[in-house]
């Protein structure tokens, strides 16, 4: 790629980082005004609910990711392969096609909201299974894009070259849009219902999606530090048969008590507990580059790109994998399951290992798109990047202290009823916990500012290099 | 051509390793899933009948009382459908004999049982339940747990002023604002009289799933359900 010369791939990529920043909006939104009803339950109360306020925000999040990715992989897809992405026209449209769903899903998820208790509602409003309440129709309609997606993958990996990361991105891909699948069934079982729910939830975020980040990942290292491709790619391998290998049975450990037998207590206890290794690899692994690189003398070239990307590794290994163990085990999670930890957890391991990476994405695009050699961190990109981790990081703590509240008193002194969630609830330290996630909140929503306005701007506010400045001395 | 590393640096050892434990990974699941699905199979009316246990019993369970106790066999609650027995093996187990009027029945025949749930699932599917409340633990957090709903202390309490828990549940259901318990009011979800019976039958099925102990010493407090004895 020279100059600022794109492909069109990576215009198409522009347009899906575009959207995805404004649904990252949309989360933050609908987050605040959830988290405020949780301190002030009349908030909006009957305009917009709870259950709405945290459907829009769960939905947005992983629509706003699943965005970024696809955004992602249009931008890194002919730079790998060498080519114009095969079928771009199509994958046009397609862009056009979903956003178009996604804007109708939104519109009756905020003014319909719920309906009658019969399958037309699922298939036109809601199918009410948190992460995945898109009703029926959009479930076809997204399978059909995402199917225009593969195509356009296959059939340019197999036209250009075929990289290690391409390799796995497309082994990836198709397991990840195939797992939608099993969520697109309605059954009067709840256990069989949720068994296979987890397949879609699980299996994505914690296998299927993990891979894409550690592909994507490669990609970065190799983009903004020059990393040896070598080097990245059998890491890339490693950190593959690491995270399925804990991943794909790790999923037991949701399978602990929703009427499932009991083999999946050690099943799961097990393999979620490795999970959290392949995290620590890939942290390690972007550390050591980054001092291997800088021994050699070579500079950073997109450094909000890598700087995000260190937040990426950071955050995944703490978030996903730390918060993940504390209460993985069957023997602590008897007491923890459906409280304020999975929350806790949620967000700094959402955050952690997908927030951050595809945002590192949106800046090797900002740097792409300008045809600079090197992009620097400005001031706004400071403030973004440190606002929103520690108001993360802060909103994890936060919940932590009121996951603990509610796990003692609601289960441990109350033994999980009504009464005793109220009890919980009405707890000060418990209230406390939710006061300062709300304030954390409030950070993270003002660094979400800071970040839309460097995206925008960062490209034209970089110091002029030295070298520059001598060969502008020389024009003159 | 390939240079000559060592095994471990070699790209394409790790690309056949990640292939090999991916795969053997997947069968595993694969597998275990086939048995997982055998063993949740939903209970047939059948199977009451022969006092054999389903981890998902047959709906008809509404006809039946239900307690969630604890089995010292399994080290850890149960429910119990229909009063309790010893097992063969130690510990103790559902009975299935001693029935409870639902809505002024106690005869729900297997299909109506069935199409009753079914408009419970539906309904609770369709009102958004688990964007606040938690169904076997999953969901949201911002309201109480439904797995053991029907055996909350709290309906016992209300059981009386209504002729029965069932009467009192549905009354709540459909206009929960009315007979609110917390400042955290649950919203008016325009639920009929038919999906509130529904949904109440959903629950009372869903208190008959065998959560492996989950949740734990369920109501303990205020000597509800004798979790503990």
């Amino acid at each position: 790629m020279q100059g600022s010369k794109l492909y069109q791939s990576q215009e198409l990529a522009i347009k899906y980082f575009t959207v995805a920043i404004i649904l990252f909006g949309a989360q933050l939104l609908f987050g605040l005004v959830a988290a405020i009803q949780f301190l002030y339950p009349n908030f909006l109360f009957n305009t917009l609910d709870f259950s709405i306020a945290r459907m829009l925000h769960i939905n947005a999040l992983v629509v706003w990711l699943l965005y970024a990715m696809i955004g992602a992989v249009y931008w890194l897809l002919p730079d790998e392969a060498g080519i114009e992405v095969v079928g771009i026209k199509l994958a046009n449209i397609a862009f056009y096609i979903l956003t178009a769903a996604v804007a109708i899903v939104v519109l009756v998820y905020l003014f319909v909201q719920i309906g009658p208790g019969k399958e037309s509602t699922i298939w036109f409003i809601t199918e009410g299974r948190e992460y995945i309440e898109a009703p029926r129709w959009a479930d076809i309609g997204i399978v059909a894009v995402v199917l225009v997606f593969l195509y356009n993958v296959y059939a340019t990996v197999m036209k250009g070259r075929h990289t290690g990361i391409l390799v796995v991105l497309m082994a990836d891909l198709i397991a990840l849009a195939g797992l939608y699948l099993a969520g697109m069934f309605y059954t009067d079982n709840i256990a069989v219902d949720q068994y296979w729910w987890w397949w879609v939830v699980h299996l994505w975020v914690e296998a299927t999606w993990e891979v894409y980040v550690a592909a994507v990942g490669g990609y970065i290292l190799i983009k903004t530090l020059n990393a040896n491709r070598k080097v990245v790619e059998m890491w890339l391998w490693i950190e593959v048969a690491m995270m399925f290998g804990s991943g794909i049975l790790g999923l037991g450990h949701h399978y602990f008590w929703i009427g499932t037998p009991e083999y999946w207590w050690e099943i799961g206890a097990l393999f979620s507990a490795l999970e959290p290794v392949p995290l620590v690899g890939l942290f390690v692994h972007v550390l050591y580059d980054w001092g291997k690189e800088r021994g050699k003398g070579n500079e950073i070239k997109n450094t909000p790109a890598f700087a995000w990307l260190t937040v990426e590794t950071f955050g995944n290994f703490l978030g996903a994998g730390v918060w993940g163990f504390m209460h993985t085990l069957p023997q602590i999670n008897l007491y923890t399951h459906g409280t304020q930890w999975p929350a806790a957890h949620g967000h700094l391991a959402f955050f952690g290992a997908y927030v951050a990476i595809m945002i590192s994405a949106m800046y090797l695009a900002v740097q792409g798109k300008a045809g600079l050699e090197r992009l620097r961190m400005t001031k706004a990109g400071w403030w973004a990047i440190s606002l929103i981790s520690v108001g993360v990081l802060l909103m994890t703590v936060s919940l932590t202290v009121a996951a603990y509240t509610q796990t003692m008193v609601e289960r441990g002194m109350h033994g999980a009823t009504w009464e005793g969630y109220f009890i919980a609830q009405a707890n000060r330290w418990f209230v406390q916990g939710m006061g300062w996630r709300l304030a954390a909140g409030l950070a993270v929503i003002v660094g979400y500012g800071f970040l839309v306005y460097d995206l925008l701007t960062c490209a034209k506010k970089q110091p002029v290099e030295e070298g520059e400045k001598e060969v502008a001395a020389a024009a003159a | 051509m390939e240079e000559k590393v060592s095994v471990w640096t070699s790209n394409r050892f790790w690309r056949r390793s990640a292939t090999w434990v991916t795969g053997v990974a997947s069968v595993l699941l694969i597998f275990l899933t086939f048995d997982s699905m055998a063993q949740m199979k939903m209970g047939s009316a059948k199977d009451i009948e022969k006092k054999i246990d389903r981890r998902i019993p047959s709906p008809v369970v509404i006809n039946y009382t239900i307690d969630y106790k604890l089995d010292p066999y399994r080290g850890h609650e149960i429910p119990i459908i229909g009063g309790e027995m010893r097992r063969p093996e130690g510990g103790i187990k559902s009975a299935y004999e001693k029935k409870e009027k639902f809505f002024g029945r106690d005869d729900y025949s297997e299909k109506e049982a069935r199409e009753l749930i079914h408009k419970g699932k539906l309904t609770i599917q369709a009102k958004n339940c688990m964007d606040c409340h938690t169904l076997l633990g999953n969901g949201a957090y911002y309201a109480p747990d439904l797995t053991k709903a029907w055996l909350d202390p709290t309906w016992e309490t209300l059981a009386p002023a209504y002729n029965g828990k069932e009467y009192a549940i549905a009354a709540f259901l459909q206009d929960p604002p009315k007979m609110a318990m917390h400042e955290r009011k649950m919203p008016n979800l325009g639920i009929t009289k038919e999906e509130a019976k529904a949904v109440v039958a959903y629950l009372k099925f869903m208190s008959a799933i065998d959560t492996n102990g989950f949740p734990r010493n369920f109501g303990k407090i205020k000597g509800a359900v004798d979790a503990r004895k």
